[in-house]
C-alpha cells in the first residue's frame, strides 16, 4: 500500500550539448553601471541583492558608466590592458610549446585575463593571494618575471621550484603568490587562516582566497566561509565561476539553487556577483573588498561571472562535452576586446596601438621563452637535480632519507 | 620539578610555549573558554587571552586548514583535534598540504604545525574513541609522527615538537592520561603522582624529535613500542621473567633506527608490540627495517602483537586490546623459537 509514485534521481544538465546551438538567454545580464554602490560598512542584511544580480561598469558602446565607475586612471587601465595581452599571448606560447613536447602540461585562461590581473591591482604589497591553477594574472600584474614561470612550466634547470611540481603550480611568496597545490579548495580555508594571523598580530595585510565554481562542491570551501564568517577574518573570498569544471556544468556544484554569490549570505558574508570580463568592475569589486578587510569589517564573498573559453587543460578536449562555438555565444564577450574598446572611446588607445601593442608583447614573450629554453625543456637540455629530489621534505634531511639518497646514487 | 599528569604536563609545554613565543597560538573545538574536554588547555585562555587560545568551529579541515595558512602566515599553531579518530576530514588538509608545503614551494612557504590528537584504546571508547591511526601519519612523507608515553617525555617532546619547523603529528595516548596503564584492567590504576616519570621540571627543556628510550635493559630479546604498550611490554617481561629489553619509540618518524639495530644485535629477538591493526601497521616497517639490518643476528622470526584487524569493538575491549597476557604469550614464544 503506497499512495507514492516510485522516486525519480534528478541530474541537472546543461542547456546545449555538442551539435546544439548554444544558447545562455537563461544568463540574465544587467545593464551596465545598474547595481548600485553600497559603502563598504553597509550591513550586509541591507546589500543582499548584490548576491543575484551583476555589477558592470562597461556598457555595450564602450563607456564605463555607473556608480563602480571612475577609479582607474589612463596609465593604469592601459597597463591592465597590457597585463592581459600578455597572459594571452604567455598561454598561446606555452600552449604550442606544450604540443611541441617541451613539456607535460598546461592550463590556460582564456577568457578570463581580466579577473586576475585586474585584482592584483587592488592588493598592496605584502598582501597574500592563496590562487588556483587559473590566476597566473596575480603573477604577471604583479611584476613576476615572466621568464621564471616558462621556467617552472619547462621544469629546467633554472625551475625555481626544483622541477618537483607540475607545470602552472607557481609560487611565490615576494609576490603575494602562495604555493598552488593540485588539491581542489585547499588553499580556500589556509587563506582564511592566513588572514586570521594577520588579525591575531594586527597586521594590515589581507589575504584573497580562489577557487572555481566546480570546487565551491568541496567541503573545504564551506569549512572556509564558516572560519571566515565567525572570526571575520580580514579575506576575500573569490570564486571564479567560469561555467564549467572540466566537462561539468556549473549546474552540477551549484545544487540548482540560487547563485555562487549567494552561497555567502547564509554564512552573513556580504556577497557580490562581478562580470568577470569587464576589468573595470572587476577592480572596482576588488577595491570595494580589500577595503572592507582592511578596514576591519571582515570578509567579502565575490563570485566573479565568466567562461571558460578555453579547454580545461592540455589533456582535455571541450568539444566531446559542449558546442564549439559556445564561447562566441557568451554574452559577457571577451575582456580584452571590451577594455579594448573602452580605451579607444577614452581617446587612449586605438587599433593600431593595439596591434602594435600585440606585436611588442609577442616579441618580448618569444624573447623570454628563449631565454627559458637556453635553461632546458622538461625532456631536452638543462634539467634539476635528482639530488633536489631529496632535498626539501623537511628542513633537515632525516637519515632515512639520506640512506635513500645514497641509494638513488646521487 | 613538580609532579604531574600527563594532561598537565601537556598543558605546562603549551603554557611554557606560549610565553616564551607570541607566535603560538593554540585552537580547536572546546579547547578555549572550556579548556578543551580532557582538560589539557584549561586555564590558557584565560592566562593569554582569546587571540592566543581559542574554540574553534566543529570542522577539522577547517581547523588544520586554516592552522597551515596561519604557519605559512609565521604563526607557530598548536592545534588539536578533539580525537585521533576525528582526524579523517582533515586527512586531505594534513598529507597534500602540510606535509608537502615546503617541498612543493622549495621552501618558500614552510608549515611549523603541531597537531595534537588523542589516540589509542583500553577505555571502552569503541569505534570512535579508541582508533591508533599513526601508520596513516608515518606513510607520509614531509610530516614527524610522535607518541610520548609518560608526563615527563611530554612535555619535552611537545616544546620540541612546537619549535620544530616540520609539521608534527602528536599522538596522546588517552589511557595514560591520569596514570600509567599495564593492561591490568581488573587492578587500580596508580596516579602519576606514583610514578618518577610524573616527575616534570619547571620551565623549558626538550626531547629531541627521533631518539627512542631505552625504558628497561634486558640480554633476551628486544621490544619495540610506544604510547600505552611501553606499560604493557615491561607487565608481560616482568610477568614471564624474561629480560627483554624494551624500547620506547617516543618517534615513529623519524625513527631512531640506531638504538634499535643495536638493540637487535646485541638480543638477536624482535617483539614489537602496538594496539594498531595489524596489516599495514607501523609493526610492519619496524619488523622490515630490524630484518634488513639485523638478519645475520636474528636467531627468531620477527613478531608483532597488535590489535587484531577489526574496528575497534566495544564490548569485546580487552579480547582486542593486546594485553600483558597475549604480549607475554608471544615474548614466551619467541624465546622458544
Amino acid at each position: 500500500m503506497n499512495d507514492f509514485r516510485p522516486l525519480t534521481l534528478h541530474v541537472p544538465e546543461p542547456a546545449v550539448r555538442p551539435g546544439g546551438t548554444p544558447d545562455f538567454s537563461n544568463v540574465k545580464i544587467p545593464k551596465a553601471g545598474a547595481v548600485p554602490r553600497p559603502e563598504v560598512n553597509a550591513n550586509p542584511e541591507d546589500i543582499r541583492d548584490l548576491a543575484f544580480s551583476i555589477i558592470r561598469v562597461l556598457n555595450r558602446a564602450g563607456e564605463a558608466v555607473g556608480p563602480w565607475a571612475g577609479l582607474l586612471s589612463d596609465e593604469e587601465l592601459v597597463e591592465g590592458m597590457r597585463n592581459m595581452m600578455t597572459l594571452r599571448t604567455f598561454d598561446a606560447r606555452m600552449l604550442i610549446a606544450q604540443r611541441q613536447g617541451k613539456t607535460s602540461f598546461y592550463m590556460q585562461h582564456l577568457g578570463e585575463e581580466a579577473i586576475s590581473c585586474a585584482f592584483r591591482k587592488a592588493l598592496s604589497s605584502g598582501d597574500m593571494n592563496f590562487p588556483t591553477y587559473r590566476q597566473a594574472g596575480l603573477l604577471i600584474a604583479s611584476g613576476y618575471p615572466m621568464v621564471d614561470m616558462m621556467c617552472q612550466v619547462y621544469s629546467n634547470s633554472r625551475d625555481p621550484l626544483k622541477g618537483r611540481q607540475l607545470p602552472v603550480m607557481y609560487s611565490s611568496k615576494e609576490h603575494g603568490f602562495f604555493t598552488i597545490s593540485g588539491n581542489l579548495a585547499t588553499q580556500y580555508v589556509q587563506a582564511v587562516g592566513w588572514a586570521m594571523a594577520s588579525a591575531i598580530r594586527n597586521d594590515t595585510k589581507i589575504a584573497a582566497a580562489w577557487i572555481g565554481d566546480g570546487s565551491t562542491a568541496e567541503s573545504d570551501f564551506h569549512a572556509a566561509l564558516v572560519f571566515a564568517s565567525t572570526y571575520k577574518a580580514p579575506v576575500i573570498l573569490n570564486i571564479v565561476n567560469n561555467q564549467w569544471a572540466i566537462s561539468t556544468f556549473q549546474g552540477i556544484a551549484r545544487g540548482g539553487a540560487g547563485t555562487f554569490a549567494a552561497r555567502g549570505l547564509g554564512f552573513g558574508i556580504p556577497s557580490l556577483r562581478v562580470d568577470g570580463n569587464d576589468y573595470l568592475a572587476v577592480y572596482a569589486v576588488a577595491k570595494w573588498a580589500a577595503e572592507r578587510a582592511r578596514r576591519n569589517l571582515g570578509p567579502t564573498l565575490v563570485e566573479y561571472v565568466t567562461y571558460r573559453a578555453g579547454a580545461h587543460s592540455t589533456s582535455d578536449d571541450p568539444s566531446a562535452y559542449r558546442p564549439k562555438t559556445e564561447s562566441d555565444a557568451w554574452p559577457l564577450g571577451d575582456p580584452i576586446i571590451r577594455l579594448k574598446n573602452h580605451l579607444i572611446v577614452r581617446g587612449v588607445w586605438s587599433e593600431e596601438r593595439h596591434k602594435q601593442a600585440e606585436a611588442e608583447i609577442l616579441d618580448t614573450v618569444i624573447a623570454a621563452q628563449k631565454e627559458a629554453e637556453s635553461y632546458g625543456t622538461l625532456h631536452a637540455g638543462g634539467k634539476p637535480s635528482a639530488r633536489d629530489m631529496f632535498e626539501g621534505v623537511y628542513a633537515e634531511m632525516p637519515p632515512h632519507l639520506r640512506r635513500q639518497r645514497q641509494q638513488a646514487g646521487v | 620539578m613538580a609532579r604531574m599528569t600527563m594532561i598537565e604536563a601537556i598543558r605546562d609545554a603549551m603554557d611554557v610555549m606560549m610565553a616564551r613565543d607570541d607566535r603560538v597560538v593554540v585552537f580547536g573545538e572546546d579547547v578555549g573558554y572550556f579548556g578543551g574536554v580532557f582538560r589539557c588547555t584549561a586555564g590558557l585562555q584565560q592566562k593569554y587571552g582569546k587571540t592566543r587560545c581559542f574554540d574553534a568551529p566543529i570542522s577539522e579541515s577547517g581547523i588544520v586548514g586554516t592552522a597551515i595558512g596561519m604557519a605559512t602566515y609565521g604563526l607557530r599553531p598548536c592545534i588539536e583535534i578533539q580525537f585521533a579518530d576525528y582526524m579523517y576530514p582533515a586527512y586531505d588538509q594534513i598529507v597534500s598540504e602540510a606535509a608537502r608545503l615546503r617541498y612543493r614551494s622549495n621552501g618558500e612557504f614552510t608549515c611549523p604545525l603541531v597537531i595534537r590528537m588523542p589516540t589509542g584504546g583500553g577505555i571502552f571508547g569503541g569505534q570512535t574513541h579508541s582508533q591508533s591511526p599513526e601508520a596513516l601519519f608515518t606513510h607520509v612523507a614531509g610530516l614527524k609522527t610522535v607518541v610520548p608515553s609518560n608526563p615527563y617525555d611530554a612535555k619535552g617532546l611537545l616544546i620540541a615538537a612546537i619549535e620544530d619547523p616540520d609539521p608534527v603529528i602528536f599522538l596522546e595516548p588517552k589511557r595514560l592520561y591520569n596514570g600509567p596503564f599495564d593492561g591490568h584492567h581488573d587492578r587500580p590504576v596508580t596516579p602519576w603522582s606514583k610514578h618518577d616519570l610524573g616527575e616534570v621540571p619547571a620551565g623549558h627543556f626538550t626531547h629531541p624529535l627521533g631518539k627512542a628510550s631505552v625504558v628497561r635493559e634486558g640480554s633476551a630479546m628486544t621490544v619495540l613500542a610506544y604510547g600505552t604498550m611501553v606499560y604493557v611490554a615491561q607487565a608481560a617481561a616482568a610477568e614471564t621473567g624474561i629480560d627483554a629489553e624494551i624500547i620506547d619509540l617516543r618517534t615513529l618518524v623519524p625513527l631512531d633506527m640506531d638504538t634499535i639495530a643495536t638493540s637487535v644485535r646485541k638480543t638477536g629477538r624482535c617483539v614489537i608490540v602496538h594496539e594498531a591493526t595489524l596489516t599495514s601497521g607501523f609493526g610492519a616497517e619496524l619488523a622490515a627495517l630490524v630484518q634488513e639490518a639485523c638478519f645475520f643476528q636474528l636467531e627468531a622470526p620477527i613478531t608483532r602483537v597488535t590489535g587484531w584487524d577489526t574496528p575497534y569493538p566495544h564490548a569485546q575491549e580487552w579480547d582486542y586490546f593486546p594485553g600483558p597476557a597475549r604480549v607475554g604469550r608471544a615474548l614466551v614464544e619467541t624465546m622458544e623459537a
